[in-house]
């Protein structure tokens, strides 16, 4: 990457960093709401511990793996909103009349997100493993849950922008939202996949990638290394990045349309 | 690549049409010169922030060509982005950073040298009076402050052209005027092209040295304030009769020195074929028809007299109109 690119990324980064960091009412959701839905979930469905071939004897650890995914989908929210919020004040315009290179703008745009997933994964596994979750994995689990974790942010958050690139329209960024919780409902979140009974939402789940990012997640907390449910994790998570990621520079391409 | 160049600002033919909408812009053709300051005069909805959007390579012509600081808009969008500064409509920036902030993040997307960052967005901070409010977030600025930011960030990388779209709306008389002057010393100290759109008469007659007026899309007029005025001719007069009843001699008196134009519905108003000498007779006349009246003007022609002419429509009751609607959702939800 040459020196003006890097300072554009840089600059860009810092701005939206700065942006995510001073509104509270954007960062303080995404850190307390999935906390919230994991007190609630490991005291509620505990008893499902009991059901015959439940990977573990703590829901807690199980549920533990959902509030990253949540959190992922806050952070979408907050990418696209940005760049929708861009868009819709005319900030988009003043980029465009700088030199400032498209992948910069976009890679930029993402950093602020990153920054705040990493928050979210230390925060959330800090206060989960605190709470008694357990890591079989280990401490070297850490790293490989907050990279899985930054992947997915990646993947929702160019989601986020793609969308909000295409609309132009936070309203829409926002009707995201329901979309992205259905496809967190009908994925593994509640049950290990195998204990799903009725056979239409097993299916839906098994072609759910959300399955996935939870179970590579999950694998690490329970299992400890289980290279099949980390390599799908990481799969699904780079597949959503990759082509959620082509989208977005697409749509930036038609929205930029600068000569 | 040469930046030798005759004109600052050429466009021939310029149209832009958009998606099942009207042609916003259609077949403009201008030039401004090196170190003028050229005033886009018209109503909402006339063409003139399209016609900037193309000018500065933010939309691309459906047909025709400009080139800005001798490069083509289409073709050479990137010299164009760098000879120029631009303040659109809206004044786009970011609540949550300090003006400080706004002009460091200009400058590093400019690619001026860390060093030069500081000093230039410092110097401009202080020349548009905004070192005070330099670590304050910007959402607590007024609406006057965010605009001289606007300003300032416009002229980070000291452009050569600088595009001012619709700079002053909504501004206080003051904010208006302060503004209107860092304009007046830009183009005096730094001989910086200034393309301004505007909707406010004024604003044009004070700051620009020639006027496009632009309706439905096309220049209905291009000069200076004086050409555009003299296209007009002769002055108007208009009285207001003292009793209401009189209405009808009064115009009848009137109209034996010239043609009817639109004036106040509660009088009359005439453009004297005479000229302004001929307002004595009028006044003679008025008295020896015995009528009183309660108020009699002598108007100089004016843009809104030009816009008028050219268009058959005011400009400033265009705006008042504009501003009534914008009002009206409000009264209701109020209501």
């Amino acid at each position: 990457m040459s020196v003006a690119l890097t300072l554009q990324v840089g600059t860009v980064a810092r701005r939206s960093i700065l942006r995510t960091l001073r509104q509270p009412a954007m960062v303080v959701p995404a850190l307390i709401f999935p906390m919230l839905l994991l007190a609630i979930n490991s005291g509620g469905l505990d008893s499902a511990t009991n059901l015959p071939g439940f990977p573990t004897d703590s829901y807690l650890t199980f549920a533990l793996a959902l509030t990253f995914l949540q959190g992922t989908m806050f952070a979408a929210m907050s990418a696209g909103t940005n760049v929708a919020t861009d868009i819709e004040t005319g900030f988009f315009n003043r980029l465009s009349l700088t030199p400032l290179r498209r992948v910069a703008l976009l890679v930029g745009q993402l950093s602020g997100v990153i920054v705040l997933a990493l928050l979210q994964a230390t925060t959330f596994l800090v206060v989960g493993l605190s709470a008694g979750a357990s890591l079989e994995a280990g401490p070297l689990g850490i790293p490989v849950i907050v990279a899985l974790s930054l992947l997915t942010t990646l993947g929702f958050g160019s989601l986020g922008a793609f969308v909000a690139l295409r609309t132009g329209s936070g309203e829409t960024v926002q009707g995201l939202f329901p979309l992205m919780f259905a496809a967190l409902f009908l994925s593994s979140m509640a049950l290990p996949r195998n204990l799903i009974e009725i056979d239409w939402f097993r299916t839906v789940a098994t072609w759910n990638p959300v399955s996935y990012m939870l179970e590579g997640i999950r694998s690490l907390l329970i299992d400890g290394w289980n290279g099949e449910a980390l390599a799908l994790g990481f799969l699904a998570s780079g597949g959503l990045a990759v082509i959620a990621l082509a989208a977005a520079a697409s749509a930036l391409k038609t929205r930029m349309v600068r000569a | 690549m040469s930046n030798r160049y005759a004109a600052a600002i050429e466009a021939e033919g310029l149209v832009r049409v958009f998606k099942k909408g009207p042609r916003a812009v259609d077949g403009i053709d201008l030039q401004v010169a090196p170190g003028e300051v050229y005033g886009f005069l018209g109503p909402n909805g006339a063409g003139k922030s399209t016609t900037v959007h193309m000018l500065t390579t933010l939309l691309p012509p459906t047909e025709g060509t400009a080139r800005v600081a001798g490069f083509d808009i289409v073709h050479q969008g990137a010299e164009v982005r760098t000879a120029i500064g631009a303040a659109l409509q809206e004044a786009a920036l970011d609540p949550f950073l300090t003006g400080r902030e706004h002009m460091r993040f200009q400058a590093a997307l400019h690619g001026l040298p860390r060093g030069e960052r500081r000093q230039r967005g410092d110097e401009l901070l202080e020349r548009l009076g905004l070192s005070d409010a330099a670590d304050r977030k910007v959402g607590g600025y007024s609406g006057g402050m965010k605009r001289r930011l606007d300003l300032a960030l416009a002229l980070v990388h000291e452009p050569r052209i600088l595009f001012l779209d619709e700079p002053t709306t909504g501004l206080d008389p003051q904010s208006r005027t302060a503004l209107w002057e860092e304009v007046q010393r830009l183009v005096a100290d730094r001989g910086v092209t200034v393309f301004l759109t505007t909707q406010y008469l004024e604003e044009a007659d004070v700051l620009a040295r020639r006027i496009g007026i632009i309706d439905n899309g096309q220049i209905v007029a291009e000069g200076t304030t004086y050409e555009l005025k003299a296209q007009i001719g002769q002055p108007s007069v208009e009285a207001i009769p003292a009793e209401a009843e009189d209405l009808a001699r009064l115009t009848a008196v009137l109209e034996r020195f010239g043609e009817p134009v639109p004036g106040t519905p509660r009088g009359a108003t005439v453009r004297l074929s005479g000229g302004e000498a001929t307002l004595a007779d009028v006044v003679r006349a008025l008295d020896a028809e015995d009528l009183q009246v309660e108020h009699l003007q002598l108007h100089q022609p004016t843009l809104n007299d030009v816009f008028l002419a050219k268009t058959g429509r005011s400009l400033e009751g265009a705006r008042q109109e504009e501003e009534q609607a914008r009002e009206e959702p409000t009264e209701r939800v109020a209501a």
